[in-house]
């Protein structure tokens, strides 16, 4: 990896994982550190998303640093046909760090090659998003006390959801078990059920969303099932309430066992959920903050 | 008959390389992948000669061109088979099967759309995941494709 950039979380080793859980713990003991004084920092998205920029650029305010950029393509001058090579190029002359969200695939792999300074992928289309994915392993790392020998429960978009897809690859290292609830169209991918039966990983896959199956999860990752992501409607209108989460479906499950999700929510958790101490999900987006500040520092080398 | 001929025809070569075993449909692929058009010496060019291991096959024989051995294996990807023969003095000094790079870059184009290597003037890098099934995973988009979905540049 050139210059410490992150752009997939398989960029980070079990060890590396573990310390950056450590510093997220620490920055939530104390979330106003002054260790990004005299820096400046570029948010640059290409496309825009209110809640991951915010959470950047919140963690880098509570760390004392400066914050450059834009919050939308349109605005800067990749509209006048800029290449994406030449405004890393010219950005990198004012700040000490990149964070970059863009709508190509590859795009922050690609960045990092030539940068003078470090990228944090915030994103590239559907393919890698590794802050979220060291949020929500921060996420289940505290509220269990451990990432080992989880049982993992998978909802919704198992096709297209990219929350899942680098969860899974991150979570090889820690030996969990998988539950995958999907409907036919939105089923996990076979690549990632052959990277589990490479690496050994036990998975189960279900059509129904039922009570046996939440009642033997710890980790209970819901995601949206989107209307566009279906060729036929009437499958989206028979599927679209299948998989939605009731607090009355809680009933018989463990008391270790949290509700993550990566939000925003439409009907896939119903609002009788939010008031079970078992909801994690707007807590979970809160950890993003610390994870991101351990993130942040871990690129620039800060201890 | 065209057996003996063909033979005579590659002992005619004095120095270069003989690049036997082609595809025949990968022939013209070889060709511009090895920038043959661009040299100056004297090149044949066998096209759906008969082949008693694959039916139909190319050759192309290049006088007085010493290929380095990464050049040639870059073809291995559309002519996996492809038996190169390296000539000096009428006598063939090496002979090897080419074999498939790790890393393929800049052959290859990336087959989803929303790739940067597809959107800006970046040079297309794979990595070969799987060398049996001839399986590529973009180093930039990190999407896997299967030898019958890859598309040489």
């Amino acid at each position: 990896m050139s210059n410490n950039s992150l752009v997939s979380i398989s960029d980070f080793s079990k060890d590396e994982i573990l310390e950056l859980l450590e510093d997220a713990r620490r920055f939530e003991e104390n979330p106003n550190q002054n260790l990004l004084s005299g820096k400046v920092v570029a948010t640059l998205f290409f496309e825009p998303s209110t809640r991951t920029r915010l959470s950047f650029e919140t963690a880098i305010n509570r760390l004392g640093g400066r914050v450059i950029g834009f919050s939308d393509a349109s605005t800067s001058s990749s509209s006048k046909g800029e290449t994406l090579h030449d405004t890393i190029m010219m950005v990198s002359n004012y700040a000490d760090l990149i964070i970059m969200r863009h709508y190509l695939e590859g795009a922050a792999r690609y960045a990092s090659e030539f940068s003078p300074v470090p990228i944090i992928n915030a994103g590239d289309g559907a393919n890698q998003h590794p802050s979220q994915t060291m949020l929500d392993l921060y996420s289940m790392y505290k509220t269990q006390g451990t990432l080992d020998n989880l049982t993992i429960t998978m909802v919704g978009d198992l096709k297209y959801g990219r929350t899942v897809h680098s969860l899974l690859m991150a979570m090889y290292y820690f030996k969990p078990r998988f539950n995958f609830v999907a409907c036919e169209e939105l089923k996990m991918p076979v690549e990632y059920k052959i990277f589990c039966e490479k690496h050994g990983i036990e998975y189960h896959e279900y059509t129904d969303f039922s009570a046996d199956v939440i009642n033997e999860t710890d980790i209970l990752y819901m995601t949206r099932v989107q209307r566009e992501r279906f060729t036929d409607l009437m499958e989206y209108e028979r599927v679209k309430n299948l998989y939605t989460l009731r607090n009355s479906m809680l009933e018989g499950s463990k008391d270790n066992l949290r509700i993550l999700h990566p939000l925003p929510r439409v009907n896939e958790i119903a609002y009788d959920v939010d008031k079970n101490p078992k909801a994690y999900y707007f807590k979970q987006a809160q950890n993003g903050l610390y994870a991101r500040q351990a993130i942040i520092c871990k690129v620039l080398g800060i201890k | 008959m065209a057996n003996t001929k063909k033979e005579l025809a590659v002992a005619a070569l004095e120095n270069g390389t003989v690049i036997d075993h082609i595809p025949t449909q990968s022939l013209f692929k070889v060709v511009n992948l090895l920038g043959i058009k661009n040299l100056t010496g004297s090149v044949t060019i066998g096209f759906n000669l008969d082949s008693k291991k694959c039916g139909k096959k190319g050759i192309i024989k290049v006088a007085d061109v010493f290929f380095p051995e990464k050049t040639l294996n870059r073809i291995a990807l559309i002519a996996p088979n492809a038996k190169i023969n390296v000539i000096r003095g009428y006598e063939v000094v090496d002979k090897y099967t080419v074999t498939l790079p790790d890393e393929i870059v800049g052959i290859v184009k990336c087959g989803n759309p929303k790739c940067i290597t597809n959107n800006e003037p970046v040079e297309t890098h794979f990595h070969v995941v799987d060398r049996d099934n001839v399986v590529l995973k973009c180093h930039y988009c990190e999407r896997s494709f299967k030898d019958d979905e890859i598309e040489i540049i």
